[in-house]
């Protein structure tokens, strides 16, 4: 049981606890909560991976910007307890297993394909930011500058959505 | 018991580093608001606390007991996870980012293990900060938000908006000290201030004399002190997020904001100031015994202070600090090799010990922004100067190369 | 050292939960999230597949699928506040005027 192994574990575990917690909470504002929960471990586990520039990356845009943006919009529209819901309890007690059945079996098929990669920072390698950003400038600068089009995009929208009927 | 040492150094070692610095921070706050008390009294022409041991040296020990003995209510109808997370984490969050900060240059081995002055020295330090910057914002959000109050949420609100709008400008206006030094490590920043041993002119304020303009002010409304402290004011929307927080929880909210003073102060040195560099250049090496030197004056004026001190507490315990300051100040210069280790953590604490001097002027001296005017100032301002800072400095290094 | 493998189940899984999630729950808020949550399992596939075969590639496409998340929260936010608006109520059954 060496370290990382562990810190994989907890990390894991941690996830997985916050993403169930994020389905079984009845306030919206305790499933953005376990989101954040969900988003730090996933950031941890890109540290353990030794991707670090991406695990920053995570923690500042995800977890302290898109997630601020969920728990403003739930403070503004007082979002309240869900209601009772008058679902079928057949869906219910069928469903969840068999979509947990669905990700055991995607689980098991890549066990059975994929068992010969190499281990990720097989060597403790790190990913600098600056191969990142080479590549970034290099070889994907359309998709960047897509993206960066598609954002100003996005604000527009957001801002002519959000207006008051004058 | 030896071996044990060696094979866990890696776990015991930072451990008790933790423990060092919690303890240190945690004075270092008790006596920040201390000296907030006396320069803002002595500002608006009265004394400060004087009365609770001499000059008021116990008035955070007295404010610390009083906070542990007060009533901690909960108000009814609160949402009891929120509410209880909200000062947990900003408190958290505040010690945490003074775990990457770097205090001094010396790497040494204990117990064959081999560590630096602070607590650990990643890659990304940087980048580490900003990431707990960016989730400080939820522990006002929630606060505000918990406290089933309309002041509350209101100053929540608003404090939480003024902190993402001032986030963006915070990292920006860093981007332009990264191109120069390029290296997201805060200790690879300051070693790069070091390169030329000239001392103060080798630091990067020079170069980027907007960029750390742009940092302080929007460090100052990332922590929400005056002038942009309108969701916490005493004279605006109650006290804001922490209105219904009392006693225990409401020192947390304290403890964090002093400590976000302090590592804003601790950036602001590492970043622009040469973090742990003295001002004069390396060849000078006589300068090594300026902290030795200025113990000595300053051990006789608390002496001299002492001895016609009102109370006879004062009389008694003046001296004696002054007698030790003066002992130290003496042993330091009878043994000069010690100077040298004690050269990088003096000028770093001393260079910080200044910022938040000026942090506590402004709070004397800067009527407050009225929200709206935050709002513009921030986005329409503080954003396109960063930005502009950015491009200036590019261009610079593409013209002069990397100084 | 972590097999990739093991990297790759916990993807999957948080995909499930993210499925699960999507289709049970009623406040279209809490929907949103659940999709967040499934973005962020991709991530993670990404990242583990980059890392293990030592191309930075993945990551680069991890910060991509990051802003893509950021512009697609930002735009659906503002529908699901409009939409909050118009119908007095957060929860998904009540949108259903086109329902016969």
């Amino acid at each position: 049981m060496t370290a990382p192994l562990v810190i994989f574990f907890v990390l894991a575990a941690l996830a997985v606890f916050g993403a169930v917690s994020l389905i079984l909470q009845r306030h919206p504002i305790h499933s953005a909560l376990s989101l954040i929960v969900v988003m730090v471990a996933l950031a941890g586990l890109y540290l353990l991976m030794g991707a670090e520039f991406v695990a920053a990356v995570q923690i500042i845009v995800y977890g302290g910007a898109i997630m601020v943006l969920f728990i403003f919009v739930i403070m503004l529209l007082n979002a309240g307890l869900e209601e009772r819901t008058n679902f079928s309890r057949l869906a219910t007690y069928a469903g969840i297993p068999l979509a947990l059945a669905v990700s055991g079996l995607i689980a098991a098929a890549i066990v059975r394909s994929g068992g010969h990669l190499p281990a990720p920072a097989p060597s403790g390698a790190l990913t600098s930011t600056k191969t990142l950003s080479m590549l970034l400038f290099t070889e994907f600068v359309y998709p960047f500058e897509l993206t960066s089009f598609l954002i100003l995009v996005a604000i527009l929208g957001a801002i002519v959505l959000a207006q008051r009927e004058n | 018991m030896n071996e044990f040492l060696t094979h866990y150094a890696f776990l015991i070692v930072p451990i008790i580093k933790i423990a060092i610095l919690v303890f240190l921070v945690l004075t270092v706050d008790a006596y920040l608001t201390w000296l907030e008390r006396k320069v803002i009294a002595h500002i608006q022409a009265r004394w400060g606390p004087y009365r609770v041991g001499p000059h008021g040296l116990l008035q955070p020990l007295a404010d610390g007991v009083k906070f542990i003995f007060k009533e901690d209510p909960m108000p009814a109808g609160v949402d009891k996870i929120a509410y209880f997370l909200a000062p947990f984490l900003t408190l958290m969050l505040a010690l945490t980012s003074l775990a990457v900060i770097p205090f001094g240059p010396q790497r040494f081995t204990i117990w064959g293990y081999e560590t630096h002055v602070g607590i650990a020295d990643v890659n990304i330090s940087l980048l580490v900060l900003f990431a707990i910057t960016a989730l400080a914002v939820y522990g006002v959000a929630l606060a505000g938000w918990a406290s089933n109050s309309k002041y509350s949420l209101l100053g929540g609100l608003r404090s939480s908006a003024q902190m993402i709008s001032y986030e963006l400008a915070l990292t920006l206006s860093v981007v332009g000290v990264l191109l120069i030094a390029g290296d997201f490590s805060l200790r690879g920043i300051v070693e790069q201030q070091a390169q030329s041993g000239k001392g103060l002119v080798s630091w990067n304020i020079f170069p980027q004399i907007i960029g750390f303009l742009c940092f302080f002010t929007a460090a100052i409304a990332e922590t929400n002190r005056v002038p942009f402290d309108l969701p916490e004011a005493e004279s605006e929307l109650v006290a804001g997020f922490h209105t219904e927080y009392a006693s225990m929880k409401f020192a947390m909210f304290f403890i964090a904001e002093y400590t976000s003073m302090i590592t804003v102060s601790c950036l602001c040195t590492i970043l622009f100031f040469g973090g742990w560099l003295s001002p004069f250049p390396v060849s000078w090496t006589f300068t090594q015994f300026l902290p030795s030197v200025l113990l000595i004056p300053f051990g006789l004026w608390v002496i001299f202070d002492g001895i016609r001190y009102e109370t006879i507490f004062g009389r008694v315990l003046l001296p004696g600090v002054g007698i030790a300051l003066l002992a130290l100040g003496g042993a330091l210069l009878a043994y000069p090799v010690v100077n040298g280790y004690i050269q990088g953590p003096f000028w770093f604490f001393a260079k910080v010990f200044v910022f938040l001097f000026v942090y506590i002027w402004m709070r004397g001296t800067l009527p407050r922004f009225r929200y709206d005017q935050l709002m513009s100032f921030g986005w329409k301002f503080l954003l396109p100067v960063s930005i502009a800072n950015v491009v200036l400095t590019s261009v610079a290094i593409l013209i002069w190369g990397r100084h | 050292m972590v097999p990739t493998n093991y990297y790759l189940i916990l993807s999957a899984i948080l995909f499930g939960l993210g499925i699960v999630g999507f289709v049970f729950k009623r406040n279209i808020i809490t929907l949103f999230m659940a999709i967040e949550l499934m973005l962020n399992a991709v991530n993670l596939a990404f990242v583990a597949f980059s890392q293990s075969l030592g191309k930075p590639d993945g990551e680069v496409f991890v910060l991509f699928v990051i802003v893509v998340a950021a512009a697609e929260a930002a735009v659906g936010l503002g529908i699901i506040i409009l939409t909050a608006r118009n119908r007095h109520s957060l929860n998904v059954e009540r949108v259903d005027l086109l329902k016969l």
